[in-house]
């Protein structure tokens, strides 16, 4: 007779090899299977557990499918009305200047509605990190064109691919703000493989470390996939995120410490 | 201190808010308001208190800005005219739906788009029916003077707190531009300890703070619903304010608020010395409306008029208060015109002593 065990009877300090970070709930994520949000929301919770700064962060969601973020981050957070976050962090930031501000955006809401407030809350240097989810489309909307939709790329308002001279080009948000006096640290990352994963961590921490210095501010892009938007499979999704959001979008930094890379 | 001063309204709402302990203040220029930030920038209140001045890169923003801090617990004050309240009303309708408090000034012109720099009073429907989209409800606050431009910053912080609400100080630009003398209050300190609902990080003595005004189940958004009427309905039965001038042997009730209720109390007297027994109702909270008094001062008179800077926005309110008892009627001019206290007396007559 097999005897009942409990998690706790297997789970034992001396087998456990990794563990959700306590910064994550317990909340089922209601993303779509490999979809990179839930990559990106378990990245800021380590480094918030691993700075330990989770009494000293306030976080701020987007309208896009992270809205709920509130509800799988285990700290203070505050709902944005549609591409209003940074102008939120802002007030966040400046009232209470020694806490870590985040707000985390889609590029519907970073690169269309919000436009104004990326731009000027860049430009004013505000010490907040902003983790910018670009998929190249509006997932919570059922897969729009978005802002940053590629040429030639089907959504539900581009059926028949982005036409740029009836529907504008795509816009690269990124490339523009770091080239603002007021942004700090610009970078490119992803999160559909270990080692892109181990990288963009890596980039959220430093966005996370450069609010001590008060400099300006962090935005970190993680380039990734919608699988559900885009109409593919996770495993296709990924593979298409590479072959052509990657050479319109290439992953790296582009502002460290204040000057742009590459050049002097 | 208590101070004695000579000021413009709009300048002693900004000395109002310092003195109030507001913790930050967010706007964006436009005429006839811009003296609020041009004072605040030149006090230094970063300096005298600590407060935060911010110039926002539009009202849209500005309005967010003030989400955020009240979000913190923070007392936040923003202030525009017309068409900027306009851009800010998505930015309100989340503030009442997420239960943040703050104030708001509109020091209205005249519209519709935009309109004239004159003053005006025709953003009346869109302050006190809630504004954008949603079932809530401002409290607004309507003040005749500058005395009144400056206390009732303070109140307003008071109210909005209170109820965990947005309040609206709607005023216009012949308030906001008028120099009169004011008394204001001693410095408050600001505040050190904040609401237990707000956004300061979440401690592990308890569970995390959300600020939010989503919810996807129906049946605990109508829930919510259910609470914030509550909330408005308990402002109508404890926070109405009103005034009234000559009402007691009144024939004829004049129904005024702001700029239009100054000029109306001369009338009164002007109606009066004509030998019509005229008397005047000046709603301080235009929500919530004074409509009991409204409603027994119409068993009393043989006529009502409302007088707005406006087409007749608030004489649908007196209508709906006065049950049909008596007749009501409006008088009102339009695009920055404003009335003078013989015109009113005039428009008495012609409806009622024909
Ligand atoms: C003012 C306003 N306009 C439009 C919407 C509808 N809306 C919700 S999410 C969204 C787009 C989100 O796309 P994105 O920011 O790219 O986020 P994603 O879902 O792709 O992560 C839109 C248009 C809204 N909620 N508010
Ligand atoms: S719709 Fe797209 S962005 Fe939204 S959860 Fe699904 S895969 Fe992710
Ligand atoms: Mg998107």
């Amino acid at each position: 007779m097999v005897e009942n065990t409990g998690i706790s009877d297997i789970v034992k300090d001396e087998n456990l090899v990794y563990q959700k970070t306590k910064v994550l709930t317990d909340k089922v994520m209601h993303y779509c299977p490999g979809c990179g949000h839930g990559t990106a929301h378990r990245l800021i919770a380590e480094v918030i557990e691993e700075m330990d700064i989770q009494a000293g962060t306030i976080g701020v969601t987007p309208v896009g499918c992270a809205v709920l973020m509130y509800n799988y981050l285990d700290i203070d957070m505050q709902e944005a009305a549609h591409g209003r976050a940074p102008a939120v962090a802002t007030a966040i930031k400046r009232l209470m200047p020694d806490k870590y501000v985040f707000t985390y955006q889609g590029d519907g809401d970073l690169a269309a509605i919000g436009t104004a407030e990326t731009i000027h809350a860049c430009n004013r240097g505000e010490n907040i990190a902003v983790f910018f989810i670009n998929n190249g489309i509006y997932g919570m909307t059922g897969g729009q064109m978005a802002p940053t939709t590629l040429s030639g790329m089907k959504s539900s308002t581009s059926p028949y691919g982005r036409d740029v001279q009836m529907m504008g080009n795509p816009l690269k948000m990124t490339e523009l703000v770091a080239q603002l006096p007021g942004t700090w640290y610009v970078t490119r990352q992803a999160v559909h493989t270990p080692a892109s994963v181990r990288k963009a961590k890596k980039a959220i921490r430093q966005a996370f470390e450069n609010q001590k210095l008060k400099k300006g501010l962090s935005l970190v892009e993680i380039v990734s996939n919608c699988n559900s938007g885009w109409k593919m499979s996770p495993v296709e999704a990924n593979k298409w995120m590479v072959e052509n959001m990657f050479p319109f979008y290439p992953p790296g930094d582009i502002k460290l410490e204040g000057k742009m890379v590459g050049k002097e | 201190m208590k101070e004695l001063k000579l000021m413009k309204g709009n300048e002693a709402i900004a000395e109002a808010a310092i003195r109030a302990g507001a913790d930050a203040y967010f706007g964006y220029p436009i005429t006839p308001q811009s003296e609020i930030l041009e004072y605040l920038m030149a006090e230094k209140p970063h300096e005298r208190t600590g407060m935060v001045v911010l110039q926002a890169e539009s009202e849209i923003a500005a309005i967010n800005m003030v989400y955020g801090g009240a979000a913190c617990g923070r007392k936040v004050i923003t202030s525009s005219s017309s068409p900027g309240i306009s851009l800010k009303q998505e930015g309100l309708s989340y503030i009442a739906g997420s239960e943040l408090p703050c104030v708001v000034v509109n020091v209205v012109r005249g519209g519709p788009g935009l309109g004239t720099i004159q003053p005006a009073q025709s953003d009346y429907f869109q302050a006190v029916k809630g504004g954008g989209h949603g079932d809530y409800r401002l409290i607004v606050l309507a003040p005749q003077s500058v005395q009144e431009m400056a206390d009732f910053v303070d109140l307003g912080f008071e109210l909005a707190f209170k109820y965990r609400n947005p309040l609206m100080i709607l005023t216009d630009g012949a308030l906001g531009q008028m120099m009169e003398k004011v008394w204001l209050q001693e410095q408050k300190p600001r505040m050190k300890t904040f609401p237990e609902w707000a956004t300061t990080g979440k401690t592990p003595d308890r569970e995390r703070n959300i600020i939010t005004s989503l919810d996807l189940d129906s049946a605990e958004q109508e829930k919510f619903n259910m609470k914030i009427q509550e909330k408005y309905r308990k402002m109508e039965a404890e926070e109405v304010r009103f005034e009234t001038t000559d009402t007691e042997d009144a024939e004829y009730l004049l129904v005024a608020y702001g700029t239009s209720a100054r000029i109306c109390q001369k009338s009164v007297r002007l109606a009066r010395d004509k030998g019509i027994k005229a008397g005047l109702l000046r709603p301080v909270t235009l929500f919530p409306f004074p409509k009991k008094i409204l409603s027994e001062l119409a068993g009393k008179v043989r006529g009502i008029l409302t007088v707005e800077m406006s087409t007749g926005q608030m004489v649908e309110d007196v209508r709906l208060a006065v049950e049909g008892k008596v007749q009501v009627e409006h008088y009102g001019r339009m695009g920055g015109i404003i009335p003078s206290p013989e015109d009113i007396v005039d428009a008495l007559g012609k409806n009622f002593l024909k």
